[in-house]
């Protein structure tokens, strides 16, 4: 009797097994046998060429400079995002600012509605050299000296993108740190004022252990984004200067579409993957399936 | 609650935070109501006067917008979105239910064979599902996007669905069973029903998702005539070059239903991005 009905309900779930599987799992298998061959893609057969993809993938200068501008996207994600974000939710929801708080935590979380192209669109706007918003700011307040062209040169040209990344996100990370601090015992603060903590000591004290969890979410969430970042180098400076914006993700892309050498970004593919599934695998086996709701 | 904030000062360290939360809110909300008002400008009213309010306004950019291509990518996202949402609440609530029901092991196994697809990013999964979609012969194609984005989109969706279903009452569905229900009665009669609060989640998660993604888009879609709204843009606005008020125009509209949804639904909205805390 029982044995019949988990075969009737498992029937329930195979359509999604077999979604997750053709969709998900497959392309996954194949890029790890892809990764030890070369084609193009249009060609029909694919040559097997052992490791010579991954010897490449060591001896790749671009793979460095991806890497290092993947880093450095992580970094200042986790220093804004994370730490900011963590700042702002608490100041937000200290009782002094009960009655503006929602309309600021509303207004940070509107760049997170908008699709990353409007975004970057309206950055090629504001970066714009010539009537760009941020050079024109700049010389309307008299600082010409720091007007500069943003996207165009290498050195800054990364930190212009990064700061893309910011202005969208730190709104939702913030968001939610808010729901993080909303379920934390209000008694917690009252017997610490009792006991004269003030503010900074309680946001020390009480707020981040508390938000441990969520502080570890958000941290894997921003850093895997980093590390598979691709829409905004992708749309605001197709990697360049030079390669001085090139990521992980746009240099497979680039190499499997651009330059037609699939095997050595299916390569590339597995080294995002490694990182990635790495990261999200600690927070999968630390608080997998544990969602607070 | 009055008398408890009385208590507290309004001091240096808060106005210093006031003055500080203003300005973000102005980096914000300025930019915004920049492409709003640019929108209506022609492209010597943005280039001459960046910050001036239109002369004229013209209303026409948003009616060129739409027909120089706009309404097309606009109507083809509604269609890959509907599909796709269509696809992930009938498999993930099918899933979730079966889920619940089976009373073995093999609950468990599924549940983690589905929840592993969190771990993967679509970025690891582009060159091998092009391929895949080629040799399907539908790239180029709706169900191209369709298809993927159900795909990605079913781990977290089973996931709430799956937590929601858990705290649903017993002693319905076993008098369900004892009048004879079959499975898909139950499923249908009692657990759909229930759960409409996370089915609604889950729309509003995935039309934000289908709506506003790029990769797979601009990979697996090459025709105009059937590219979505992120990539349609793109190519809108590169192809119009200093037509910029028409470009803000098109970014406008592009915002607009998920902002609609935003403004209609904040709670869930809310709630709904920030379950299970997965980034679109």
């Amino acid at each position: 009797m029982t044995k019949k009905r988990n075969r009737e309900a498992f029937l329930y779930i195979l359509p999604c097994l077999i979604v997750l599987g053709l969709f998900v799992y497959y392309p996954l298998i194949m890029n790890i046998v892809y990764s030890f061959h070369s084609f193009t893609l249009s060609s029909s057969t694919k040559d097997f060429v052992g490791l010579a993809n991954f010897r490449k993938l060591f001896s790749d200068k671009i793979i460095l400079t991806s890497l290092m501008n993947n880093v450095l996207y992580a970094v200042i994600s986790v220093i804004i995002q994370v730490g900011f974000g963590l700042v702002l939710a608490a100041v937000l929801e200290d009782r002094v600012f009960q009655k503006v708080s929602p309309f600021f935590r509303t207004t940070y979380f509107i760049p997170t509605l908008l699709s990353m192209t409007v975004v970057c669109l309206l950055f090629r706007f504001i970066y714009n050299p010539q009537m760009g918003l941020l050079n024109s700011f700049l010389k309307l307040v008299g600082l010409d000296g720091l007007t500069n062209i943003w996207l165009g040169k290498s050195k800054i040209a990364m930190y212009a993108v990064i700061a893309v990344s910011q202005w969208q996100s730190t709104g939702y990370v913030t968001m939610l740190f808010i729901v993080a601090i909303q379920k934390i015992p209000r008694d917690l603060y009252e017997a610490a004022e009792m006991d004269g903590a003030g503010k900074i000591r309680q946001f020390f004290c009480i707020t981040v252990p508390q938000v441990r969890q969520m502080w570890f979410v958000t941290m894997v969430i921003t850093v895997v984004g980093a590390f598979t970042v691709f829409n905004e180098p992708y749309i605001l400076t197709g990697g360049g200067p030079g390669t001085s914006t090139m990521t992980l993700a746009l240099h497979m892309y680039q190499t499997g579409v651009v330059k037609n050498d699939m095997g050595y970004a299916s390569t590339i593919a597995m080294l995002i993957f490694l990182i990635t599934a790495v990261l999200s695998s600690i927070q999968f086996f630390t608080f997998g399936g544990k969602e607070d709701e | 609650m009055a008398a408890k904030s009385g208590r507290r000062k309004f001091g240096p360290g808060e106005i210093l935070w006031l003055v500080i939360l203003t300005v973000l809110a102005v980096l914000i909300l300025y930019p915004l109501f920049w492409i709003v008002m640019s929108s209506f400008k022609d492209y010597n009213g943005i280039f001459k006067d960046v910050w001036g309010l239109p002369e004229k306004w013209l209303f026409e950019n948003y009616a060129t917008a739409w027909e120089k291509g706009i309404s097309g990518y606009f109507v083809n996202s509604l269609i890959v979105s509907a599909g796709t949402i269509f696809g992930v609440v009938l498999l993930a609530t099918f899933a979730a239910f079966g889920i619940c029901q089976i009373k073995s092991k093999l609950a468990n196994i599924c549940f983690l064979m589905i929840l592993g697809g969190l771990l993967l990013s679509p970025q690891v999964c582009l060159l091998p599902l092009y391929m895949l979609l080629k040799n399907l012969g539908i790239k180029d194609t709706y169900f191209a996007l369709i298809f993927p984005y159900i795909a990605f989109r079913i781990p977290v969706s089973v996931m709430l669905i799956r937590s929601f279903f858990i705290g649903i009452p017993k002693d319905l569905e076993e008098s369900a069973i004892i009048d004879g229900a079959s499975f898909f009665q139950i499923y249908r009669k009692i657990y759909l029903p229930l759960s409409k609060p996370i089915i609604s989640t889950v729309v509003i998660m995935t039309a934000y998702y289908s709506w506003n993604e790029f990769i797979f888009a601009t990979m697996f879609i090459d025709s105009t005539a059937r590219q979505t709204i992120p990539v349609g843009l793109m190519a809108f606005s590169d192809g119009l070059m200093t037509n910029w008020g028409v470009v803000m125009a098109g970014m406008v509209i592009a915002c607009l239903p998920i902002t609609l949804l935003f403004i209609l639904m904040q709670k869930s909205f809310i709630r709904g991005i920030t379950a299970g805390s997965v980034k679109g």
